[in-house]
């Protein structure tokens, strides 16, 4: 809410400069959370917030940074506003950088609106239950981790594994069965380097989807704070264009790693009391107004889903930024270092994967009636396969009976059938639960125990008579 | 009139105010000029510490706080069964007709419809009698599944004066009026109670019977008691919220409080998205007539995550005091443990373990202590329960954390949900050697009264086996399945049956999701004979592989199917085909080349 009364207030009373932090004192009326504008002493402007406030003094965090500012000559303006993006239809097409002014060389974006870049919460009572299935083409989400529309599915990943080409692959080929509707990616990098930027930017270009991209980048020599309010600008884009002008967006956010880095520093520079590994012990909270700001809404039209980018140092699966995500998002995708050693694109692991919301997008009317099963079944098959693996590690093949051997000739097959796939090959579902259902034929019937017998009949390729590969 | 202090600090949630001189602990303030709602949580001469209940960005130091004089409180009448609250108790359907679908700040809108009339039915109590505490004055259907009693409050006794007649009110009518000794006071349908101050009971009462859930594995083998404190603590995707539903789903409760305590929004929308369709397996009426829900997502503000918890379970005692069964769930309570860190490291309290406060076990206590099975107040005995489930998310799915362990210092039923478990997709992924319920002995006699003398020595039995099992993998392990005997391979056999036939339980199956105790009865009883039969028929020398190949074997395993009014039957036709199909083995000579 803007309150004009003191608007403009300019002080030079700096006293301290801490990381990203200034404080500044004999203040008075200062609102929390206002924006400031700090002149530096060549005359640069840099925008800020207020992050505590008494009544003499102020925190302010700026968001591009500290260096080359002093105490005596640098000004600090409050403005009485809250942040905020100006945002129009027009913001399709355009990038910006991590706080929001466009880079692309093209014109000022006029604003049909301003709005606060953190947004409000969705009443949870206004929500409606996700359950449109996005076919992405990729046989290891849609036929085992199902996404669908106003999920928020993030790829977990470390660093080396493709998953940008992934996340370029879904952006490319999701969409929903049957309907031909105004589709939209709003992207956000938070750190990432400028190769991986432009991978993305041309990805888009390439197939002629520019003008229905909007990007935000905070590239890896941006100021680190400024990457607090990117995610934010790009989720205030995509409320925008999703529950204003009814559009469908997919938000992808990369690298969220990043952001939490960036959410460490400013705690530690308040020295605040730490949680795990240094972090903030509100990372949870802070994380979930960044995810939570995806769904869909009844009697709106458009809706947001989010797919973020995290990469888990050290692969750990445990350390807070996955860990606090996956209390969040409605399930993960987890790319593994074995498989792609293995050659296999993409490096999905199914068995640490999962989708939270799959079971309301398929099945009869949606996808196949067997989805569900075949997807179960499959699971189940390959999780036996892999510890029938370890097995073999410790007591050599020889030992297991025939059962076990047919559970690891799949294990092999599944990877290199199901889940290995081109980068631009583009499997339709009835496509993936095929290939799944040609790889539990090679299982005894008797085991396929997940399954309903009338589908086995149905689906099975012994009673269907074809058996493809 | 109560006094007007000064805001002098403002850091996110916490503010700090001046000139709050006879300020109260725990006392409802409002903040600021758009009257933001906060609670006092600390006090230094005339300066107060508050935590406030919704966004503080864009207020200022000098805006004004004013003081109510009364502790944070919930309404309680006709009208809250039904309802989805915020954590402070504002209905959120009417908070989305006044704001629409994204929340807006300030919003103050009473938690019981005041325009609603309900048809109130008074109860045998003349003019001129003696009433007190927890007395029933009349009834009032508040939904197909609840009749609502009026009663009088807490701490209020006399003769009653006057009594309204049968008729329609609203919840600010009076309905009776009491002569006390400090004179006449009206009675209405709704009163007030302070969410952090536990409502009175006369005794508690050991608890005897437990709350079935439908679920196999907890009704069998590690059973809740009604009155009881449980927890399911579970790193992420072991299927927390899932097994929460299905309590909320089918625990035999009169009434159910469900509180989304800092999750996920979607939870909260599958819940008003399913309930209202699912039927009580028990009466036929909608689900939804007996549960109220306190959602305070995630990203909503984090003092109210704190209070909901407080919320709910003061809500949930008021039923308690009518007489019911209260079953409540707390989804997830690490969630509102770490809404106490935020704010005690706003406060810059010291730290305790993981920057939790060291007030953190005595909070959980105090929470997990309003469970119970009591005497309610009243002249007529009357008994009543709370049942608590508080979910927890350990960081890392690590157990060895705060929150885990100050909770499993508390509760006496213990569910353990295990990753590898969830990830072979084997759910409810509660892990059956780990997990306990302190509550079996006393609830032995219940099952061997409904279900039979044999109840307990089936169940030991079964969960022998699986211990046999997990002894066996062991060695499985080191030195491959060739190492094991016939018998061995037996005891594998049998468990994985229990393990697939049994414990595994499809919460979407519209059968499966819920079993009934007979139903776990008959299925593990035919269950352990065939156990009993392949292990004789392994000792006369048949292959396992033959015996595994009975038509039968593919029978039990579909009998989690079958539905629950014709499982005695089915399972009594497949206990004489198992017999039958066994003699057949035999006769066929069918003694392998042993």
């Amino acid at each position: 809410m803007s309150k004009a009364l003191l608007t403009g207030k300019e002080y030079a009373t700096l006293t301290e400069i801490s990381g990203p932090l200034l404080f500044i004192e004999r203040t008075s009326g200062i609102a929390f959370g206002e924006v400031v504008k700090v002149r530096t002493p060549d005359g640069e402007e840099r925008s800020g917030q207020v992050l505590e406030v008494g009544e003499d003094m102020a925190v302010v965090q700026v968001f591009e940074g500290t260096s080359g500012l002093d105490v005596s000559k640098t000004t600090v303006r409050f403005t009485g506003e809250t942040l905020r993006f100006p945002v129009s239809v027009d913001i399709l097409g355009r990038i910006f950088d991590g706080s929001g002014k466009p880079v692309d060389g093209g014109p000022e974006i006029i604003p049909e609106d301003e709005l606060d870049i953190h947004g409000a919460a969705i009443n949870p009572y206004s929500r409606a239950f996700p359950s449109e299935f996005i076919q992405t083409g990729v046989s290891s989400i849609d036929g085992m981790n199902t996404l669908v529309r106003g999920q928020k599915l993030p790829l977990f990943s470390g660093s080396g594994l493709p998953h940008n080409l992934v996340a370029a692959q879904i952006a490319r080929q999701a969409k929903v069965l049957g309907k031909e509707e105004e589709f939209a990616v709003v992207f956000a990098a938070m750190g990432i380097t400028s190769d991986e930027a432009r991978f993305f930017k041309e990805d888009f270009e390439k197939r002629g989807a520019i003008d229905k991209v909007v990007m935000f980048f905070n590239l890896a020599d941006d100021p680190a704070i400024e990457r607090l309010i990117t995610p934010r600008l790009a989720l205030t884009a995509s409320e925008y264009l999703a529950f204003q002008n009814d559009m469908h967006i997919l938000v992808i956010l990369t690298d969220m790693t990043n952001y939490a880095e960036a959410l460490r520093e400013i705690s530690a520079a308040r020295e605040e009391v730490p949680g795990r590994r240094g972090y903030p012990g509100y990372m949870y909270t802070d994380l979930a107004t960044i995810y939570e700001r995806a769904g869909r809404i009844h009697g709106k039209k458009g809706t947001i889903t989010q797919m973020p980018i995290l990469t888990m140092p050290h692969d750990d699966i445990t350390h807070p930024v996955p860990d606090l995500t996956g209390y969040i998002t409605e399930g993960q995708i987890y790319l593994e270092r074995a498989l792609y050693m293995k050659g296999i694109y993409p490096p999905i692991n199914v068995l640490p994967s999962l989708s939270r919301l799959m079971n309301e997008g398929i099945g009869r009317g949606k996808t196949r009636e067997d989805h569900r099963q075949v997807a179960d079944q499959l699971y189940y098959a390959y999780a036996e396969g892999r510890s029938l693996r370890e097995l073999v590690a410790v007591i050599g093949e020889e030992a297991l009976t025939e059962r076990d051997r047919r559970y690891l000739q799949f294990a092999d097959r599944y990877e290199r059938e199901f889940v290995n796939q081109g980068v631009y090959e583009n499997r339709d579902i009835e496509k993936t639960l095929d290939i799944g259902w040609d790889l539990l034929a090679a299982l005894p019937e008797g085991e396929l125990k997940r399954i309903d017998p009338q589908n086995i009949k149905k689906y099975h390729p012994k009673y269907r008579g074809k058996v493809e590969a | 009139m109560n006094g007007v202090g000064k805001i002098i600090r403002i850091s996110g949630p916490v503010v700090i105010a001046k000139d709050m001189h006879g300020a109260q602990m725990y006392e409802l303030v409002k903040v600021g000029e758009e009257k933001l709602f906060g609670e006092t949580i600390g006090i230094e001469s005339d300066k107060a510490t508050i935590q406030v209940y919704e966004e503080t960005s864009g207020m200022r130091p000098g805006e004004t706080v004013e003081r109510t004089g009364k502790p944070l409180s919930v309404e309680l009448g006709p009208g809250i069964v039904g309802q989805i609250y915020d954590g402070i108790q504002r209905p959120l359907t009417s908070i989305q007709e006044l704001v629409g679908p994204f929340f807006q700040r300030g919003v103050t809108i009473p938690a019981i419809d005041r325009k609603k009339k309900w048809e109130f039915t008074p109860a045998d109590v003349k003019v001129g009698d003696r009433v007190a505490e927890g007395d029933v004055l009349g009834t009032v259907p508040e939904t197909p599944l609840v009749t609502h009693k009026v009663m009088v409050p807490p701490g209020l006794r006399g003769r009653v004066k006057s009594l309204a007649k049968e008729g329609a009110y609203t919840v600010e009518e009076d309905i009776a009026t009491l002569e006390t000794e400090e004179g006449l006071v009206g009675l209405q349908m709704a009163q007030f109670w302070p969410v952090r101050r536990a409502r009175p009971y006369k005794t508690k009462l050991p608890s005897t019977t437990p709350l079935l859930t439908g679920q196999r594995i907890i009704d069998t083998f590690f059973p809740m008691a009604k009155g009881g404190q449980g927890s399911i603590p579970g790193g992420f995707g072991t299927g927390k919220t899932v097994m929460l539903h299905q309590l909320a789903q089918w625990a035999d409760s009169n009434i159910i409080v469900y509180v989304g305590c800092g999750e996920r929004g979607n939870e909260m929308a599958e819940v008003l998205e399913r309930f209202p369709k699912l039927e009580d397996p028990r009466t036929g009426k909608p689900l939804m007539t007996r549960t109220i829900l306190i959602a305070n997502t995630s990203n909503m503000p984090i003092a109210a995550r704190e209070a909901s918890i407080y919320t709910g379970i003061t809500i949930g005692e008021y039923f308690r005091d009518m007489g019911y069964d209260v079953a409540l769930m707390a989804d997830s309570t690490s969630r509102w443990a770490e809404a106490l860190r935020e704010i005690s490291g706003r406060l810059e309290e010291m730290p305790g373990e993981e920057g939790y406060p060291a007030y953190l076990a005595s909070r959980l206590s105090e929470f997990y202590e309003r469970a119970g099975r009591v005497q309610v107040l009243g002249s007529t005995p009357r008994i009543g329960s709370i049942s608590v489930v508080g979910a927890v998310s350990p960081p890392g799915a690590d157990f060895s954390e705060p929150v885990t362990q100050n909770t499993l210092r508390i509760i006496k039923v213990f569910w353990g949900l295990d990753k590898a478990l969830a990830e072979r997709r084997h759910f409810p992924a509660i892990n059956w050697l780990t997990s306990y319920s302190l509550y079996y002995d006393s609830l032995e006699e219940w099952y061997s009264k409904k279900l039979g003398l044999d109840w307990s020595s089936l169940r030991g039995e079964a969960l022998s086996l699986l211990q046999q099992e997990e002894e066996l993998q062991e060695i499985v392990r080191l030195v491959g399945p060739d190492a094991l005997s016939e018998s061995q391979r037996v005891i594998l056999e049998g468990a994985k049956m229990i393990r697939e036939d049994f414990l595994m339980q499809s919460a979407y199956h519209p059968i499966d999701s819920y079993c009934s105790i007979e139903k776990c009865y008959y299925m593990l009883k035919v269950i352990l004979k065939f156990y009993e039969r392949m292990k004789a028929a392994a000792e006369r020398g048949v292959l396992i592989k033959e015996i595994l190949a009975l038509p039968v074997v593919e029978e039990i395993a579909r009998l989690k199917l079958v539905p629950v009014d014709q499982a005695e039957k089915v399972c009594k036709e497949t206990e004489a085909k198992m017999v039958e199909q066994f003699e057949n083995l035999y006769a066929s000579g069918g003694r392998g080349t042993a």
